[in-house]
């Protein structure tokens, strides 16, 4: 069965056998990751534009690597310095690069909705790397991999999102797939970084981290985004790293092993402490591994979906 | 509906053909100290797990089999309607400087056999690569030739080979079936 839609915007919404589909494949695709020869040839002759109006390294090596590993042909920009910053619109800008005849679209943006915007005005298939605060669904999906390797499962799993639910698309992709696929969710952070109405989702939300951390099988750990002027919403980094912060002496009042998972960059002893991150429980690298299969799994599907 | 036309072959035939090509493939390969299998998914897969059972039987000694999965190597894989499954390849062993005995099931157009040649050779430098096929059905679409064949099965282009095997469909035959009918 192919996916039901054509793009990848966001997991609001995506099936249970869709999730499970992309999961599957991407097992598939981890193999084609350890073999001499790193290449396959499955989107020769697909040309696919990586468009990223905000900056990413990651994110953006990873789908790229992916793009190359399937033999597509990649044309890739990074807003700076592009016409973006001579002022065109994010239409004309998609349409001139359509012109070209791409294939897909993956698109990082500053702005919530933007690629579903994209999906409606272009004929490419569209590929959400991150909107806004809005949704980051890859990452959520290499994160879900990640868990079912290490745990082996995702049913009936206690996942909880710590620090700045309210600025980030990694927690809200994260919680729409994690309980489609039957995953008990909570959140924890300070309530200035946690969005108004969010238990709506049917998350648990926690002020304490000490309170949730004996219950849970996973925690994942978000990024403070400095530059999103989080760092005015609590008073100091110290702090924060006194009440939220991740360290051995906390995970150690767990009763069972806990994986530890950060969709990175790390801010080392801010939101989890050095050798939390090193630690034998954390799948912080298994992550960035798993997201080119992830991605990889995501592109094959959606191009040979016809 | 397709109505059955013959059963080419049925549980003891395929046995005695299976043990048959066994020994070809040792005889040609004079033993099996340079030899890896590898079956193409699904049913290659199997017949190549049953000639490995029976060549290590034979020779007293432990072969290395593989699978692999075709999918990502298909040449209409973007233009066909229903999308292929990919299930994945799983050959955790080195194929460089062995003598490979690729397997599958039917051979017809050569175009499976293309992919496979393809990513074999991705997946390092072997000695020799020899096909070996239970059935051959004719109408090569590519320059492809079997080194041991089952059964040479003369077929129309629209009559269907069905091969049946335990670990799959419950019993083992293979069975030529006839031309797809508009009921």
């Amino acid at each position: 069965m192919p996916l039901e839609s054509r793009h990848l915007l966001g997991l609001q919404g995506m099936s249970q056998p869709d999730i499970q589909l992309i999961l599957d494949t991407a097992i598939s695709f981890r193999e084609v990751l350890e073999r001499p020869i790193k290449k396959v040839p499955p989107l020769q002759g697909k040309t696919i534009a990586n468009m990223f109006f905000e900056n990413s390294t990651r994110t953006r090596f990873s789908f790229e690597l992916a793009e190359r590993r399937l033999s597509a042909d990649v044309l890739g920009f990074q807003a700076s310095g592009t016409s973006v910053a001579k002022g065109e619109t994010l239409k004309d800008t998609a349409r001139n690069i359509e012109a070209m005849k791409v294939d897909m679209v993956v698109m990082r943006h500053s702005a919530s909705g933007a690629p579903h915007y994209l999906s409606q005005v272009i004929n490419a298939n569209v590929i959400n790397a991150g909107d806004g605060s809005h949704e980051h669904p890859t990452q959520a999906l290499l994160d879900m991999y990640t868990i079912r390797e290490k745990l082996g499962k995702l049913d009936g799993l206690h996942v909880c999102i710590v620090g700045d639910i309210a600025h980030s698309r990694v927690a809200r992709s994260n919680i729409y797939g994690l309980k489609t696929m039957g995953a008990k969710v909570s959140v924890c952070g300070p309530a200035t970084l946690m969005p108004r109405g969010i238990e709506k989702l049917g998350v648990d939300v926690y002020h304490h981290i000490d309170d949730i951390i004996p219950h849970v099988d996973v925690l994942n750990v978000l990024r403070i985004q400095l530059e999103r002027d989080a760092g005015r919403l609590f008073p100091t980094i110290r702090e924060f790293h006194n009440y939220y912060g991740i360290t051995r002496q906390r995970l150690e009042r767990s009763p069972k092993p806990i994986t530890i998972m950060h969709p990175g960059p790390i801010n080392r002893d801010v939101e989890i402490s050095a050798d939390v991150a090193d630690s034998e429980h954390s799948v912080i690298l298994q992550q960035v591994l798993n997201g080119v299969a992830i991605r990889m799994a995501v592109l094959y599907l959606l191009a040979t979906r016809n | 509906m397709r109505k059955l036309k013959a059963k080419i072959m049925d549980a003891v035939g395929l046995e005695r053909t299976l043990t048959r090509l066994s020994h070809e493939i040792i005889e040609k390969n004079k033993g099996a100290g340079n030899l890896v299998i590898v079956g193409i998914k699904t049913r290659g897969a199997i017949i190549a797990q049953r000639i490995t059972k029976r060549i290590e039987e034979i020779e007293q000694t432990k072969l290395n089999i593989g699978l692999l999965d075709i999918t990502l190597y298909r040449d209409d894989l973007l233009g066909k309607l229903e999308q292929p499954e990919f299930k994945g390849t799983d050959i955790i062993f080195s194929i460089a400087g062995k003598d490979v005995i690729l397997v599958d099931d039917v051979l017809f157009t050569g175009r499976t056999i293309r992919a496979a040649l393809d990513e074999l050779i991705d997946l390092g430098r072997p000695n020799t690569i020899q096909l070996a096929v239970l059935i051959d059905r004719g109408h090569r679409q590519l320059p492809v030739k079997a080194d041991f064949v089952g059964k040479n099965v003369p077929t129309s282009i629209d009559e269907s080979i069905r091969v049946h095997l335990k670990e799959t469909d419950g019993h083992d035959e293979v069975l030529l079936m006839h031309p797809e009918t508009q009921a």
